[in-house]
């Protein structure tokens, strides 16, 4: 499946789901907020949120800022 | 020195609140914000390294259980872009906490006030506590007010440009008319700035730039908690009046 995640297309993902796809790219559950094709998704529903090839992912967390 | 503020009952127990920008390297940024002694931080939101796993994380160097994280939607120049940065940090954090900002000039950094009251409303109506940075206009601070601005955070001077509190008098008549916090942010140097808000009787002051881009961050961070200490004392304590002429402090009886 090809998605595009934080602006890059990423080819041949395996994840079917949001926590799949964190757990493929390594990343921390918990400290990162999804968003898929403009829609919050909620850390509840990461376990069961089905992705879809061509879907549009954000993956973002706190930065240092004022 | 108890003198806890609180705003939709979360309770501040520190009166200078910083920003995490701008820092050397997280060490740094845990070190300053230690000495700061603030309980409250602000973080913006943006994309994860997808790549390179191995970049640390802000959090692992600021303990959520310890300090109240404000996350900011610094760089929004949309309502849109505005409320979608709100709805992320409130997925990524753990509080209904939004420092909300709508941008409306890249130069001077001044928020666009009329898209930044629409935010606002639409935010508070989906349960954030909005804490609205806006310009030191007191029928704006009411106007967020009504639209369900938790607190109203004016600006003292343009971010980051450390010029100091330019409108005291404004900032006056916001906190006369205030049924929120007030809490200053932005554009503040040096510790006589923030003493100064704290004098005329803010509840709090965020500031960044200011400890991030001194010489030394970590004293400078001491110094602006000593300021607001020295501040709020004055406020509290009751300042006499100014006069043109001079009053002897020296007694005249038993003099020769």
């Amino acid at each position: 499946m090809k998605l595009m995640i934080n602006g890059e297309t990423v080819d041949n993902v395996k994840a079917g789901t949001v926590s799949e796809l964190l757990e493929e790219l390594k990343i921390v559950q918990g400290r990162v907020a999804v968003e898929v094709n403009l829609s919050v998704i909620k850390k509840t529903e990461h376990e069961t949120f089905q992705l879809k090839d061509g879907d549009i992912v954000e993956i973002v967390n706190f930065v240092g800022g004022g | 020195m108890e003198d806890s503020f609180v705003i939709r009952g979360i309770e501040f127990r520190s009166r200078l609140w910083v920003g995490t920008g701008k820092y050397k390297d997280f060490d740094e940024t845990r070190r300053a914000i230690e000495a700061s002694g603030a309980d409250v931080v602000t973080v913006a939101v943006r994309r994860t390294n997808i790549t390179d796993r191995k970049s640390e994380n802000l959090l692992d160097f600021i303990d959520p259980k310890k300090y109240k994280i404000l996350p900011n939607t610094a760089g929004c120049y949309t309502v849109a872009d505005a409320l979608r940065y709100s709805r992320l940090a409130r997925e990524a954090g753990i509080s209904d906490l939004i420092k909300l900002e709508v941008i409306g000039d890249e130069r001077t950094l001044f928020p666009d006030n009329i898209g930044l009251l629409e935010a606002t409303e639409i935010l508070a109506k989906e349960g954030f506590i909005v804490l609205p940075y806006t310009t030191d206009d007191p029928v704006m601070a009411k106007r967020l007010v009504d639209a369900g601005a938790s607190a109203v955070m004016p600006l003292a001077a343009p971010i980051g440009s450390g010029l100091g509190i330019r409108n005291p008098y404004n900032l006056k008549i916001i906190l006369e008319q205030a049924t929120v916090p007030i809490i200053v942010d932005a554009g503040v140097g040096t510790a006589s700035d923030v003493a100064i808000a704290m004098e005329l009787g803010c509840d709090a002051v965020l500031l960044n730039t200011a400890i991030a881009g001194a010489k030394d961050p970590i004293m400078m961070a001491a110094a602006m908690k000593h300021g607001v200490i020295a501040g709020r004392l004055a406020y509290k304590a009751g300042r006499i009046g100014k006069k043109l002429y001079a009053t002897a402090s020296s007694p005249f009886e038993g003099m020769l």
